[in-house]
């Protein structure tokens, strides 16, 4: 790659590739949240969407920004939320709940704006109100502070190694006081919100804002954690694999580009290196399940 | 002498640099009880996988019935007559037990192959066969019944109808008591004897040396990988085992507690959880007290451990601690109110496999170690190194995952974690289940450590000896209800095992 098209790794080159991620990779750190914890939400692509929506009409009906900001955040806790209390409380599987409100929500957002797109956002809203470098700088700014927070917070607060506990042991970890169906909740509620922030930062980096927006971003997101090496059962991973996850994925397409291939095979090494990245995940499960039959007899 | 069923020489296998087995041997005769003792790490799960062909030997000789074996896989084994039933048993659980029994005849290469993978299952067939074989150890299950259904006990006879229908002339039994009340053991014994009376062969894995005197006829003690002796079961004394596998001196008695009790540390009161299956529970432990709670499986015991601490809240009655009603609903609640809890099953519910010991020791007082909110590496590392110098925990680290260590050294990292919450009252489920004697015997002498420091203490256990040895005072269930209290003073006679016994059964 390198030698092939040297220019692909200029830094303008790599900002750019970057800020094309930067929904996404918020996204995934509260994607990454919920994997941990040993579910998984399939909804966000359509949350996504439903916060792209209110994010724009909260815009044109004149609310100061922070408002707006907040408003979208609340919805899409909110939505986090449902799904969190439906599958923590409710004990329904996370892929049931999660297809049904992935369904659900887009069918619902479809129904109220007709399929109409936002348009004839505030000048102040495209942007923030900002410059396209100073936008860019927020957006990288709050990734930035999202991701070191995410990365610290599930290193060093007790919450964080609650999510951890409960992705690996849910039994251990409510015999220990943890309680597993909170963490959950909280999880999804996270999620919901992360993917809020996405949504928002993605909406103002255009003027107008498509009724389908997000369509098939759960795909990309969870492709970018499990690429990332977080355990698909949950309990192990981290939001700095995430990172390399939406990195690699997202540069796969601009490479390709560069390199003059058709933009068609994107999809296919896509899927190839998630089908790497399981692989090598099960690999090393299945030693240590072989392992199992040992560790008692070789300490 | 007729030939030998079984003879390994000279086995040798290192795992990652670890020396699991060197130059072990090993034999079983057919009409024979063969135990294989010694503690966990000596080498005995290992040596099983490689008889059972799930390990390739890196050096040595195996042969069954006077052939070499030189294809190590499970398969091969299998067609060899080798069959293991190990201490948890491996069904299938969303399926019936026929088609378990028939799973285990069919696949595997044994049938699969000629009678074609696509052809109409023959249900009668297959529910004969394994009514037939269930009948044969004696076994009153529907062979409709979903595995998941089924106690342990139970999915313990199903896997050994499997491995007589199989035919399996070499019968490998890791640990098959630790989960069987005294009467289920006697009919494994039944089993085993009769077994061996058909000229199988019988290698018998337990750390119960009681019982490898009552069953065994040779006994192998192995240790560090390697094998130390084989002697007929007359030649040989329990000192003498328990002295080869430790490689010292070691009592084989429990440690007898003598503490002074205290004030009533917990108490419960009429205490119902319908969902549980208890009603009218009514105990209490003192400070500085070893209460044993006996019982059959599924006489409630963990149940009413798990109502107490929390996690499946009672109905009804009432929860003292020191005295005050207290309502506890979930265990963190439980853990605030000073009560710890360690469960049976260690690697279910014990410690979390993946994470490092430091974090397993912690999880439960996560509080503790990061009072500001945030986890103090540094105290969290030196409370892990503190309680495995306490617990004498093996490992190489506080940082290595305890997945990777023994049996022995996962629970005392389970224990860790409930001691470093700091309990008055520490409720124990089966606490040495299932681990080495040396690691037994320090679990004891700890509880008896704890006790006299005026923990209060309610101990589970399955193990009659073991019960009897540690109370101070003994509380019998069965059927969700308590049938009985002995006081076992060491004046006093009245505690037999005969006497738990008929209160757990219920005819006295």
């Amino acid at each position: 790659m390198a030698f092939a098209a040297p220019s692909f790794f200029t830094l303008a080159n790599q900002r750019d590739v970057l800020m094309a991620n930067m929904p996404v990779l918020i996204a995934a750190l509260g994607m990454t949240l919920i994997v941990l914890t040993g579910q998984i939400d399939i909804s966000i692509g359509s949350q996504f969407a439903i916060c792209s929506v209110a994010a724009g009409l909260a815009a044109k009906s004149g609310l100061p920004l922070p408002a707006v900001a907040l408003a979208v955040l609340l919805s899409g806790a909110l939505l986090g939320a449902i799904n969190g209390a439906l599958v923590a409380w409710a004990r329904i599987p996370s892929i049931v709940v999660t297809l049904a409100a992935m369904v659900a929500l887009r069918d619902a957002l479809r129904w109220a704006t007709q399929g109409a797109w936002v348009q004839e956002l505030p000048r102040s809203f495209q942007w923030l109100g900002l410059t396209l470098s100073a936008f860019q700088m927020v957006t990288a700014g709050i990734a930035a502070i999202l991701f070191a927070g995410a990365a610290w917070g599930l290193r060093n607060m007790p919450a964080g190694r609650a999510v951890y506990a409960v992705g690996s042991n849910e039994n251990t970890a409510r015999l220990a006081g943890i309680d597993a169906a909170r963490v959950t909740f909280w999880a999804f509620t996270a999620a919901g919100a992360l993917t809020a922030c996405a949504a928002l930062l993605n909406s103002a980096r255009f003027n107008q804002i498509p009724s389908n927006a997000g369509l098939g971003m759960e795909l990309r997101v969870i492709a970018a954690v499990v690429v990332g090496g977080t355990a698909i059962r949950g309990g192990r991973g981290t939001v700095v694999g995430t990172l390399l996850g939406v990195i690699l994925l997202g540069a796969i397409g601009p490479a390709l580009t560069f390199l003059g291939i058709s933009a068609y095979w994107e999809k296919a090494i896509q899927g190839a290196i998630i089908l790497m990245a399981v692989a090598t995940e099960a690999w090393p499960s299945q030693a240590r399940t072989w392992e199992d039959g040992l560790v008692r007899d070789y300490n | 002498m007729s030939t030998l069923l079984l003879r390994a020489t000279g086995i040798t296998k290192t795992f990652a640099g670890v020396r699991a087995l060197h130059a072990a041997s090993f034999d079983l005769e057919p009409w024979e009880v063969h135990a294989l003792v010694g503690e966990n790490g000596a080498g005995k799960s290992t040596l099983i996988r490689i008889i059972t062909g799930a390990e390739t030997p890196d050096a040595g000789l195996l042969q069954v019935e006077g052939r070499v074996v030189t294809d190590h896989r499970p398969k091969v084994s299998k067609s060899l007559g080798i069959a293991a039933i190990y201490q948890q048993p491996a069904l299938f659980p969303d399926l019936s037990v026929a088609e378990n029994i028939a799973l285990a005849l069919e696949t595997g290469g044994l049938v699969a192959r000629h009678e074609g993978t696509w052809r109409k299952v023959d249900w009668r067939a297959r529910n004969q066969r394994a009514r037939e074989l269930l009948e044969q150890v004696g076994a009153a299950i529907d062979p409709d019944r979903p595995a998941s259904s089924l106690s342990l006990p139970e999915q313990q006879l199903v896997e050994i109808s499997k491995a007589i229908g199989a035919k399996a002339r070499i019968l490998i039994m890791d640990e098959p008591t630790a989960s069987l009340t005294e009467s289920e053991v006697e009919r494994l014994f039944r089993l085993i004897a009769a077994f061996r009376a058909e000229g199988r062969g019988i290698v018998y894995i337990s750390h119960r040396l009681e019982e490898i005197f009552s069953i065994a006829d040779r006994i192998t003690v192995l240790r560090d990988g390697e094998t130390v002796g084989t002697q007929y079961k007359n030649q040989i004394t329990k000192e003498e085992v328990i002295r080869q596998m430790a490689g010292r001196e070691l009592s084989a008695a429990f440690p007898k507690p003598r503490v002074p009790v205290g004030e009533i540390a917990l108490e419960v009161r009429r205490l119902s959880n319908k969902r549980a299956g208890l009603s009218h529970i009514s105990l209490h432990v003192r400070c500085g007290e070893i209460l044993g709670l006996a019982g059959l499986l599924g006489a409630g015991r963990t149940e009413l451990a798990e109502t107490i601490f929390g996690l499946t809240p009672a109905d009804s009655g009432e929860v003292l601690v020191r005295g005050k009603p207290v309502r506890i609903a979930s265990p963190s609640q439980a853990i605030g109110y000073g009560i710890g809890y360690v469960p049976e099953d260690r690697r279910r519910h014990g410690v979390v496999i993946e994470m490092p010991i430091a974090s397993n020791v912690s999880l439960a007082s996560l509080r503790a170690v990061a009072p500001a909110g945030l986890i103090d590496r540094k105290a969290e590392r030196e409370l892990a190194l503190r309680y495995m110098g306490q617990l004498r925990i093996r490992a190489e680290s506080v940082q290595s995952s305890a997945g990777t260590l023994s049996g022995g050294n996962q629970q005392k990292v389970a224990l860790a974690r409930w001691l470093a919450t700091g309990p008055a009252v520490l409720i124990l489920n089966e606490p040495a289940q299932g681990v080495d004697v040396a690691s037994k015997q320090e679990i004891h002498k700890l509880m008896v450590d704890l006790a006299g420091r005026g923990m209060a203490i309610v101990m589970i256990s399955s193990e009659l000896p073991e019960i009897i040895a540690m109370s101070d005072r003994i509380v019998v269930m069965r059927a969700g209800r308590i049938r009985g209290e002995l006081s076992n003073h060491v004046s006093n006679q009245e505690t037999t095992p005969e006497k738990i016994l008929s209160l757990a059964l219920g005819h006295e």
